[in-house]
Protein backbone atom coordinates (compact mmCIF):
# COMPACT_ATOMS: atom_id res chain seq x y z
CA UNK A 1 0.00 0.00 0.00
CA UNK A 2 1.30 2.81 -1.41
CA UNK A 3 2.09 5.78 1.54
CA UNK A 4 0.86 9.38 0.89
CA UNK A 5 4.83 10.91 0.99
CA UNK A 6 5.08 8.26 -1.73
CA UNK A 7 1.96 9.14 -3.61
CA UNK A 8 3.62 12.67 -4.04
CA UNK A 9 6.69 11.66 -6.03
CA UNK A 10 4.51 9.58 -8.08
CA UNK A 11 1.82 12.24 -8.96
CA UNK A 12 4.96 14.89 -9.58
CA UNK A 13 6.61 12.43 -11.65
CA UNK A 14 3.22 11.34 -13.41
CA UNK A 15 3.97 14.96 -14.78
CA UNK A 16 7.61 14.11 -16.20
CA UNK A 17 7.21 10.63 -17.68
CA UNK A 18 4.91 7.98 -18.31
CA UNK A 19 4.46 6.10 -15.28
CA UNK A 20 4.48 2.34 -14.93
CA UNK A 21 1.18 0.45 -14.94
CA UNK A 22 1.55 -1.37 -11.30
CA UNK A 23 2.81 2.74 -10.48
CA UNK A 24 -0.74 3.94 -12.15
CA UNK A 25 -2.73 1.28 -10.50
CA UNK A 26 -1.05 1.61 -7.09
CA UNK A 27 -1.46 5.64 -7.62
CA UNK A 28 -5.03 5.16 -8.44
CA UNK A 29 -6.04 3.20 -5.61
CA UNK A 30 -4.00 5.73 -3.13
CA UNK A 31 -5.90 8.30 -5.01
CA UNK A 32 -8.96 6.64 -4.32
CA UNK A 33 -8.97 6.49 -0.59
CA UNK A 34 -6.92 10.08 0.33
CA UNK A 35 -8.55 13.06 -0.27
CA UNK A 36 -5.66 15.11 0.75
CA UNK A 37 -3.37 13.49 -2.01
CA UNK A 38 -6.16 13.70 -4.70
CA UNK A 39 -6.04 17.99 -3.64
CA UNK A 40 -2.36 17.86 -4.17
CA UNK A 41 -2.84 16.15 -7.79
CA UNK A 42 -4.61 19.01 -8.58
CA UNK A 43 -2.72 21.88 -7.19
CA UNK A 44 0.66 20.18 -9.03
CA UNK A 45 -1.70 20.36 -12.38
CA UNK A 46 -2.92 23.80 -11.29
CA UNK A 47 1.03 24.53 -10.74
CA UNK A 48 1.56 23.86 -14.32
CA UNK A 49 -1.46 25.77 -15.74
CA UNK A 50 -0.40 28.61 -14.06
CA UNK A 51 2.92 28.29 -15.66
CA UNK A 52 1.51 27.91 -19.09
CA UNK A 53 -0.61 31.22 -18.45
CA UNK A 54 2.27 32.96 -17.51
CA UNK A 55 3.18 34.72 -20.43
CA UNK A 56 -0.77 35.16 -21.44
CA UNK A 57 -0.84 36.96 -18.39
CA UNK A 58 1.76 39.42 -18.99
CA UNK A 59 0.65 39.99 -22.41
CA UNK A 60 -2.75 40.88 -20.69
CA UNK A 61 -1.16 42.81 -18.35
CA UNK A 62 0.67 45.12 -20.93
CA UNK A 63 -2.76 45.08 -22.91
CA UNK A 64 -4.43 46.94 -20.45
CA UNK A 65 -1.80 49.80 -19.53
CA UNK A 66 -1.56 50.18 -22.97
CA UNK A 67 -5.15 50.83 -23.50
CA UNK A 68 -5.36 53.23 -20.33
CA UNK B 1 11.89 47.61 -44.35
CA UNK B 2 11.07 47.44 -40.60
CA UNK B 3 7.31 46.81 -40.02
CA UNK B 4 4.83 45.03 -42.23
CA UNK B 5 2.17 46.90 -43.68
CA UNK B 6 -0.80 47.81 -41.53
CA UNK B 7 1.06 47.22 -38.30
CA UNK B 8 3.75 49.51 -36.91
CA UNK B 9 6.44 48.41 -34.03
CA UNK B 10 5.80 51.37 -32.41
CA UNK B 11 7.73 52.46 -29.01
CA UNK B 12 5.17 52.08 -26.80
CA UNK B 13 4.92 48.67 -27.73
CA UNK B 14 8.02 47.69 -28.12
CA UNK B 15 8.65 48.95 -24.05
CA UNK B 16 5.54 47.00 -22.66
CA UNK B 17 6.82 43.89 -24.42
CA UNK B 18 10.76 45.00 -23.05
CA UNK B 19 9.50 45.12 -19.78
CA UNK B 20 7.36 41.97 -20.16
CA UNK B 21 10.55 40.21 -21.31
CA UNK B 22 13.17 41.64 -18.62
CA UNK B 23 10.91 40.27 -15.84
CA UNK B 24 10.51 36.69 -17.38
CA UNK B 25 14.36 36.96 -18.16
CA UNK B 26 15.39 38.29 -14.45
CA UNK B 27 13.21 35.40 -13.05
CA UNK B 28 15.06 32.62 -14.83
CA UNK B 29 18.74 34.48 -14.53
CA UNK B 30 18.12 35.58 -11.59
CA UNK B 31 21.16 38.06 -12.56
CA UNK B 32 19.88 41.75 -13.54
CA UNK B 33 22.65 42.71 -15.59
CA UNK B 34 22.70 38.95 -17.20
CA UNK B 35 18.28 39.23 -17.94
CA UNK B 36 19.13 43.04 -19.54
CA UNK B 37 21.74 41.57 -21.97
CA UNK B 38 19.82 38.82 -23.08
CA UNK B 39 16.63 40.67 -23.66
CA UNK B 40 19.02 43.24 -25.92
CA UNK B 41 20.38 40.61 -27.77
CA UNK B 42 17.06 38.80 -28.08
CA UNK B 43 15.17 41.93 -28.93
CA UNK B 44 17.98 42.73 -31.81
CA UNK B 45 17.96 39.28 -33.31
CA UNK B 46 13.99 39.36 -33.87
CA UNK B 47 13.81 43.28 -35.01
CA UNK B 48 16.71 42.88 -38.08
CA UNK B 49 15.19 40.14 -39.08
CA UNK B 50 12.70 41.97 -40.85
CA UNK B 51 9.99 39.38 -40.80
CA UNK B 52 6.46 40.41 -41.06
CA UNK B 53 3.51 40.28 -37.87
CA UNK B 54 0.38 39.31 -38.52
CA UNK B 55 0.19 41.81 -34.98
CA UNK B 56 0.83 42.26 -31.49
CA UNK B 57 0.71 38.90 -30.46
CA UNK B 58 2.53 37.35 -33.19
CA UNK B 59 5.46 39.98 -32.78
CA UNK B 60 5.62 38.94 -29.46
CA UNK B 61 5.33 34.95 -29.56
CA UNK B 62 8.16 35.05 -31.77
CA UNK B 63 10.25 37.39 -29.49
CA UNK B 64 9.56 35.31 -26.46
CA UNK B 65 10.99 32.35 -28.80
CA UNK B 66 14.12 34.00 -28.97
CA UNK B 67 14.51 35.24 -25.66
CA UNK B 68 13.87 31.36 -24.66
CA UNK B 69 16.38 30.43 -26.60
CA UNK B 70 18.83 32.97 -25.23
CA UNK B 71 18.01 32.32 -21.68
CA UNK B 72 18.92 28.78 -22.64
CA UNK B 73 22.14 29.45 -23.73
CA UNK B 74 23.15 31.39 -20.85
CA UNK B 75 22.25 28.74 -18.87
CA UNK B 76 24.15 26.57 -20.37
CA UNK B 77 26.86 28.43 -20.02
CA UNK B 78 26.11 28.98 -16.19
CA UNK B 79 25.84 25.16 -15.49
CA UNK B 80 29.73 24.88 -16.77
CA UNK B 81 30.56 26.11 -13.63
CA UNK B 82 28.05 25.19 -10.94
CA UNK B 83 27.09 22.05 -9.86
CA UNK B 84 23.39 21.65 -9.92
CA UNK B 85 22.55 17.87 -8.07
CA UNK B 86 25.01 19.56 -5.00
CA UNK B 87 22.07 20.01 -2.48
CA UNK B 88 22.19 23.95 -0.62
CA UNK B 89 21.42 24.21 2.96
CA UNK B 90 18.16 26.33 1.51
CA UNK B 91 17.47 22.85 -0.60
CA UNK B 92 18.29 20.60 2.73
CA UNK B 93 15.69 22.71 4.87
CA UNK B 94 13.06 22.49 2.25
CA UNK B 95 13.77 19.04 2.67
CA UNK B 96 13.20 18.83 6.21
CA UNK B 97 10.07 20.94 5.74
CA UNK B 98 8.75 18.40 3.57
CA UNK B 99 9.50 15.56 5.98
CA UNK B 100 7.82 17.44 8.88
CA UNK B 101 4.21 17.35 6.79
CA UNK B 102 4.53 13.67 6.92
CA UNK B 103 3.18 11.28 10.24
CA UNK B 104 5.91 8.48 11.16
CA UNK B 105 3.56 6.00 8.93
CA UNK B 106 4.65 8.40 6.07
CA UNK B 107 0.62 9.81 5.97
CA UNK B 108 -0.08 13.22 6.40
CA UNK B 109 -0.58 15.24 9.50
CA UNK B 110 -3.71 16.72 10.03
CA UNK B 111 -2.48 20.15 9.47
CA UNK B 112 -0.45 19.17 6.59
CA UNK B 113 -2.86 17.50 4.60
CA UNK B 114 -3.15 19.39 1.17
CA UNK B 115 -6.64 21.44 1.02
CA UNK B 116 -9.06 21.94 -1.28
CA UNK B 117 -8.06 25.30 -3.51
CA UNK B 118 -11.96 25.06 -5.11
CA UNK B 119 -11.89 27.00 -8.49
CA UNK B 120 -7.91 27.76 -8.43
CA UNK B 121 -8.42 28.55 -13.04
CA UNK B 122 -10.03 32.21 -11.17
CA UNK B 123 -7.17 33.34 -9.25
CA UNK B 124 -5.17 33.22 -12.68
CA UNK B 125 -6.99 36.39 -13.55
CA UNK B 126 -6.01 38.26 -10.81
CA UNK B 127 -3.10 40.32 -10.71
CA UNK B 128 -2.58 39.86 -7.03
CA UNK B 129 -2.33 36.63 -7.50
CA UNK B 130 0.38 36.71 -9.90
CA UNK B 131 2.49 39.27 -7.39
CA UNK B 132 2.17 36.10 -5.05
CA UNK B 133 3.40 33.96 -7.73
CA UNK B 134 6.61 35.59 -8.85
CA UNK B 135 7.17 35.92 -4.92
CA UNK B 136 6.81 32.10 -4.19
CA UNK B 137 8.64 31.71 -7.19
CA UNK B 138 11.60 34.05 -6.34
CA UNK B 139 11.73 32.36 -3.35
CA UNK B 140 12.55 28.91 -4.06
CA UNK B 141 16.56 28.21 -4.07
CA UNK B 142 18.06 28.98 -7.50
CA UNK B 143 18.69 25.60 -8.76
CA UNK B 144 15.31 24.13 -7.77
CA UNK B 145 13.93 26.95 -9.32
CA UNK B 146 16.16 26.73 -12.61
CA UNK B 147 15.20 22.66 -13.01
CA UNK B 148 11.09 24.18 -12.46
CA UNK B 149 11.54 26.72 -14.85
CA UNK B 150 13.33 25.00 -17.58
CA UNK B 151 10.41 21.89 -17.32
CA UNK B 152 7.84 24.41 -17.24
CA UNK B 153 8.42 27.84 -19.25
CA UNK B 154 11.23 26.21 -21.39
CA UNK B 155 9.14 23.41 -21.57
CA UNK B 156 12.02 21.27 -21.91
CA UNK B 157 11.03 17.90 -21.61
CA UNK B 158 12.71 15.92 -18.36
CA UNK B 159 15.52 14.18 -20.87
CA UNK B 160 16.47 17.28 -22.24
CA UNK B 161 16.67 18.97 -18.74
CA UNK B 162 18.81 16.18 -17.44
CA UNK B 163 20.97 16.20 -20.32
CA UNK B 164 21.86 19.82 -20.37
CA UNK B 165 22.37 20.34 -16.62
CA UNK B 166 24.37 17.27 -16.62
CA UNK B 167 21.97 15.43 -13.60
CA UNK B 168 20.52 12.10 -13.52
CA UNK B 169 16.86 11.32 -14.30
CA UNK B 170 16.19 10.90 -10.36
CA UNK B 171 17.69 13.49 -9.57
CA UNK B 172 15.67 15.53 -11.43
CA UNK B 173 12.62 14.22 -10.32
CA UNK B 174 13.97 15.25 -7.08
CA UNK B 175 14.38 18.57 -7.98
CA UNK B 176 11.02 19.11 -9.77
CA UNK B 177 9.08 17.46 -6.55
CA UNK B 178 11.16 19.53 -4.42
CA UNK B 179 9.84 22.61 -6.55
CA UNK B 180 6.52 21.77 -7.00
CA UNK B 181 5.94 21.21 -3.04
CA UNK B 182 7.83 24.28 -1.96
CA UNK B 183 5.58 26.31 -4.81
CA UNK B 184 1.90 24.91 -3.71
CA UNK B 185 2.78 24.83 0.05
CA UNK B 186 3.52 28.63 -0.66
CA UNK B 187 1.23 29.43 -3.01
CA UNK B 188 -1.32 27.92 -0.05
CA UNK B 189 -0.32 29.48 2.90
CA UNK B 190 0.30 33.08 0.97
CA UNK B 191 -2.84 33.06 -1.34
CA UNK B 192 -5.44 29.80 -1.17
CA UNK B 193 -5.73 30.19 2.61
CA UNK B 194 -4.53 33.58 3.23
CA UNK B 195 -7.08 34.86 5.79
CA UNK B 196 -8.60 31.10 6.59
CA UNK B 197 -5.98 29.94 8.94
CA UNK B 198 -6.09 32.63 11.51
CA UNK B 199 -5.36 31.03 14.34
Amino acid sequence: MLSCKEATHLVSEGLDRSLTLPEKIQLEMHLAMCKGCRNLKSQMSFLRQACKSYLAQEKGQTDSTRSR
Amino acid sequence: MSAAEGFVVDDEMLAGVRRDMLKFASLQLRDETLAEDVVQDALVAALKNGRQFAGRSALKTWIFAILKNKIVDQIREKCRTTNVSAISPEEANMDEAFERLFKENAHWTPEARPRDWGNPEESLREKRFWIVFDACLKHLPENTARVFMMREFLEFDTNEVCQELSITASNCHVILHRARNGLRRCLEKNWFMEGVQTC
